[in-house]
């Protein structure tokens, strides 16, 4: 068989087509982007010209997933681990209408935070939704558990969730393909009331989901993805879930680990497995890369039980992504002394590129707050967040997608004058209408400047859903035309931006500053693109 | 057979290249490879690695192992040695020289690597240079991967055909310039040991 080379968010974009979906849904967000990029390239979705743009947010992402899924055709939805708080209140709704065409949500979690806010843990949402829940511990497990997901999905009558980690998102092995299927026909749900949430159907559907918790451990029971690895030595029993198993199994090459091993791939957890080692066994290491969620739940709260070993009493870090090292210290094994890494070297820490129009963005406003005064600049989610660092130190607060201008229209609320929001054109197409409707409505006194580089930079220079349409949407929205300004980010343009701050500054209303100019990663990226085009 | 590489640089400096033809030739060959990158934030102007993992047998971990790695491989000097722990004693060094500084305190490295090359095998050379003398000024990724090549075991045959399916959508003379790029940096090294 021909393997190819993929990293495991190509795995599952590859694994998805050829499952017959007739649709992706996301918004770009490390470690998930790749995969709707990977659709977005691949020749049998442009074939069969599925779905595969951008969507405004995670929320309308996953409620267009079931819509498709509605429509009776596979569909899947991408995400990372924020982005599914964003969606939360369909995804927790979805779980009580169920799906009719099968609908996979593949949710892309950074522990040790690369580049996100925190390193929460979506199998807690799939425990919380009460849905099935995959957890692949390699690439060819990711493309075969996303090409059965489907089929999962359709047989349960329940979205299932995919949980990836950042290292298995980004990282390649060989993966073998399966056989390519047809997509769904259209076809209606058989009960045309499945989508209705009214209490009355409401109560019913969450009791049906309730009835099919313990066929769902059943399944995970069963699942060849659950496994029970025999082992000589019964002092300790190991429970490894997703791609801890393989920072285990590292520590093993020749295959040999004395101890018997349950590796859990698929949730809810397959309770039988766990009963026989736990049995078996004088006392159990939980291995889990997240949150000690099964852990949790194998420890006995009185502690009268079996010992249990993990992340929650040290013999595992509380935080942060597992590696092969900490695998070997939590089985006592003896570690060569490394070598050290020099005391003369520099940290180097992530910066805006040569050339952004942030820089001038933030060199602006800075002299403006210099006068202002500090601590009243609210910023978001994207590449301008660096500007909380040296040299421009002008931001203040960076928490979820869309909050600086609700944060700081509260800070307003609350008295502070001035106050400023800085968000990108995406970032606000994504969550920051609401915030200035909110604005306008109460006629808050704010300045809120549009940082538009006219893509979604961070992730790798996507289209923004604002292009074009920034001005309108404020319009559109209620802000005074006469308080939506606009500046091209240039040093060259240094006075007249200070001055168009300041003007705003001085109203008591809301403002909406636009600085536009395009990302030059994006300039770039397109340059190559045209090249090879012309070459083809 | 194994060799297992910490790859590294700045983001942007495009050391994903290098990873892909070591990929490329791995599959061609039927070893097993697994290829942990960085995306995302630190792409921008941060510090960037790749565990790289080549094998004839099964591998489990994405991730090396602390002492464990056969080869650093940096297309930057002071990114080189910020992964030290991660190689084994018995491992190589090779990295670029030509420094990138992208930050105010950018450390004088030169008395580091005289004292580190008491204990481990270093490799430094100037990888723009031996690519612009090659007339190929882009290929520096390519002269480091042929400086690193004498110690990864995969025979040099099978890396230029690894390099040759990466840059073979890109014409004949892309591919020539990058594999005469890959020969002079293995020549550099052959030559010093």
């Amino acid at each position: 068989m021909q393997r190819k080379l993929l990293m495991g968010v190509e795995a599952i974009g590859q694994a998805a087509v050829d499952a017959g979906i007739s649709g992706v849904y996301a918004y770009p967000g490390t470690p998930s982007t790749e995969i709707t990029e990977y659709i977005q390239h691949n020749k049998l979705a442009i074939e069969r010209n599925i779905h595969r743009e951008w969507s405004a947010n995670e929320k309308t992402a996953l409620e267009a997933a079931l819509g498709m899924s509605y429509a009776g055709k596979r569909s899947l939805a991408c995400m990372k681990h924020v982005g599914l708080n964003v969606a939360a209140d369909v995804f927790m709704n979805m779980a009580i209408t169920g799906i009719n065409g099968g609908l996979v949500v593949v949710v892309a979690d950074d522990p040790s935070q690369h580049s996100s806010q925190n390193e929460q843990d979506s199998r807690f949402y799939g425990k919380f939704a009460m849905i099935p829940v995959f957890e692949p511990s390699n690439q060819q497990e990711a493309y075969d558990m996303t090409y059965e997901a489907f089929e999962f999905s359709e047989k349960t009558g329940l979205p299932v969730m995919l949980r990836i980690p950042t290292r298995l998102a980004h990282s390649r092995a060989g993966v073998v393909s399966r056989p390519v299927q047809n997509e769904n026909p259209l076809h209606l749900p058989s009960n045309p009331m499945q989508f209705m949430l009214l209490p009355a159907y409401g109560r019913k559907y969450y009791q049906n989901l309730l009835d099919k918790q313990n066929w769902l451990i059943r399944l995970s029971e069963e699942s060849s993805y659950n496994d029970y690895f025999e082992g000589k030595d019964k002092s300790l029993g190991i429970v490894c879930c997703g791609i801890a198993y393989n920072y285990l199994m590292e520590n093993y090459p020749e295959d040999n680990c004395p101890y018997p091993v349950v590796k859990i791939s698929q949730y809810p957890i397959p309770e039988k497995l766990l009963h026989k080692l736990e049995k078996e066994c004088d006392e159990l290491l939980v291995a889990e890369e997240g949150y000690p969620l099964v852990e949790e739940q194998l420890t006995d709260f009185f502690g009268k039980g079996t010992r249990v070993w993990g992340r929650l009493n040290g013999a595992l870090p509380r935080k942060g992504e597992l590696n092969p090292d900490h695998l070997a210290k939590a089985l006592g094994k003896e570690l060569k002394e490394p070598l050290k890494m020099p005391e003369t070297l520099a940290g180097r820490p992530p910066s805006l590129c040569a050339g952004c129009g942030h820089q001038d963005s933030y060199e602006a406003l800075n002299e403006v707050i210099a006068d202002a005064g500090n601590g009243r600049v609210f910023a978001d989610i994207g590449c301008y967040t660096l500007g909380a660092l040296p040299p421009y130190s002008t931001i203040n607060t960076c928490v979820d997608m869309g909050a600086s201008i609700t944060m700081a229209k509260g800070a307003a609320d609350a008295g502070l004058v001035p106050v400023f929001a800085v968000i990108g054109d995406s970032t606000f197409t994504h969550s920051g209408i609401t915030g200035l409707l909110d604005c306008v409505v109460e006629k808050t006194n704010i300045n809120i400047l549009i940082v538009d580089n006219e893509t979604v930079a961070m992730t790798g220079g996507q289209d923004s859903s604002a292009k074009g349409r920034i001005e309108k949407i404020c319009e559109g929205v209620g802000v005074d035309p006469e308080h939506i300004r606009l500046f091209v980010p240039l040093k060259k343009n240094h006075i007249e931006i200070v001055q168009i701050i300041r003007e705003e500054m001085a109203f008591n209303g809301v403002s909406v500053i636009i600085g536009r100019r395009e990302c030059v990663q994006r300039i770039a990226k397109t340059k190559k693109m045209n090249k090879a085009i012309k070459q083809v | 057979m194994k060799t297992d590489i910490i790859l590294s640089g700045v983001g942007g400096q495009g050391i994903l290249s290098i990873a892909a033809s070591l990929g490329a030739a791995a599959l061609n060959e039927n070893y097993y490879l697994k290829q942990a990158e960085t995306h995302g934030m630190s792409q921008r102007g941060g510090a960037v690695v790749s565990h790289l993992r080549i094998a004839d047998h099964p591998i489990y971990s994405d991730l090396i192992p602390i002492s464990n790695a056969d080869l650093i491989l940096s297309v930057e000097p002071m990114e080189s040695l910020r992964y030290l722990p991660y190689l084994s004693p018995e491992g190589s060094l090779v990295t670029n020289t030509a420094e990138f500084v992208n930050i105010p305190d950018y450390p004088d490295l030169e008395e580091t690597f005289t004292e580190l090359a008491k204990n481990i095998n270093i490799i430094r050379i100037d990888a723009d240079r031996i690519a612009k003398e090659t007339g190929n000024p882009k290929a520096s990724n390519m002269v480091m991967l042929g400086a690193a090549s004498p110690f990864i075991a995969i025979h040099d045959e099978i890396i230029i055909k690894g390099i040759e399916t990466i840059f073979k959508a890109k014409g004949e003379k892309i591919v020539e310039m990058n594999i005469e790029a890959f020969k002079a940096g293995r020549e550099f090294t052959l030559s010093k040991s």
